[in-house]
């Protein structure tokens, strides 16, 4: 038995993510396409790395017949945040069931943007309602993708800033998260050392460093935290 | 040849980081492992402003306007009606006119 109210509260939580990724999905289809990679390279990036932002790197290194060993550092330096998205749900994931693999497999930003906060709609299976959160942004990026690999630059309209819909995602649930506690330390240690590490390291080498900077601030901050929560 | 397998490294690299995790972790999360999965995810939201926003130059025509203007909306929207979707939709929106107008 199917339960269509979780399916239809899983659809409804992942609407948010439908036009960004469709887009930004599309953007990567049609350049890899000018980059002489057809339809069937671009769906398989898609379907077995889903990671956006990779992808976009990951042409660069294509075209360019990166080593092996740089393709594999390059993936590490640009998804090591993936590590704190996925140590952060391991509680919540904790009894997922057989679907859990695939669940952790499609943890993107969007994805875990729309489930970390670990609460669920009213009267939802809550591991079917993650899964199928996770299968429907999955399948927003692949459609995106195919459709600019095949149609590339004949779209009839102007998407331009359509990309804007990602940051307004991530604008929003952190509002909601602000407004849900009265500890907000957390929140702003993320603002403040990511936006520091930004204007030290330079746009291109900040991530990691934030990383760092938010696991030591937190660490530091524990007892003060843990008397809170 | 070649190209099939860097999208294989991506990919299993991806897979790796993503599970790795789950993996170490799997018999009992140790009590700080638990601590950052609580006061991770505020902080990571934090990080993806940052991250999204980071083509932004604030010294150079537009000087961001479109962008201030759009995340204050989506903030206003927030903490309104709480409902995300019209956010997301009312923020991009207001985006999408403000780069044509200014830009």
């Amino acid at each position: 038995m199917v339960n269509t109210h979780t399916i239809r509260q899983a659809f409804h939580k992942s609407i948010p993510v439908m036009a960004g990724y469709m887009v930004l999905g599309a953007g990567f289809g049609i350049l890899m396409r000018n980059s002489g990679y057809g339809v069937l390279w671009a769906f398989s990036m898609s379907l077995f790395i889903y990671a956006g932002s990779l992808q976009y790197v990951g042409i660069g290194l294509l075209a360019g017949g990166a080593s092996i060993l740089t393709t594999a550092f390059t993936t590490f330096m640009v998804n090591a945040r993936h590590l704190f998205y996925s140590i952060s749900m391991i509680d919540t994931y904790k009894d997922a069931g057989k679907c859990k693999p695939y669940m952790i497999f499609g943890l993107t930003d969007e994805t875990y943007s729309l489930l970390c906060d670990g609460t669920v709609p009213e009267g939802v299976e809550p591991d079917l309602y993650r899964l199928f959160v996770t299968l429907f942004d999955q399948c927003y990026w692949v459609t995106g993708t195919v459709i600019g690999s095949l149609l590339g630059a004949v779209l009839p309209f102007s998407t331009a800033g359509i990309e804007f819909s990602m940051t307004a995602l991530f604008v929003a649930s952190f509002t909601e998260q602000w407004i849900t506690t009265n500890d907000h330390i957390p929140a702003l240690t993320g603002l403040i050392s990511t936006l520091l590490c930004l204007v030290v390291f330079g746009r291109d080498n900040f991530l990691i460093p934030a990383m760092l900077l938010i696991t030591l601030v937190l660490t530091l901050v524990r007892s003060r935290e843990e008397r809170i929560i | 040849m070649t190209s099939a397998i860097m999208i294989a490294v991506m990919s299993i690299v991806t897979i790796l980081i993503r599970f790795l995790p789950f993996i170490i972790f799997k018999k009992n999360t140790p009590r700080y492992i638990s601590y950052l999965g609580t006061v991770l995810p505020p902080a990571i939201i934090g990080m993806l402003v940052i991250y999204c926003l980071k083509d932004v130059s604030p010294f150079v025509h537009p000087f961001g306007i479109p962008e201030v203007i759009a995340v204050a909306c989506v903030i206003g929207a927030q903490v309104w009606k709480r409902n995300s979707l019209l956010s997301i939709l009312t923020g991009t929106a207001i985006y999408m006119v403000l780069v044509r107008i200014i830009a």
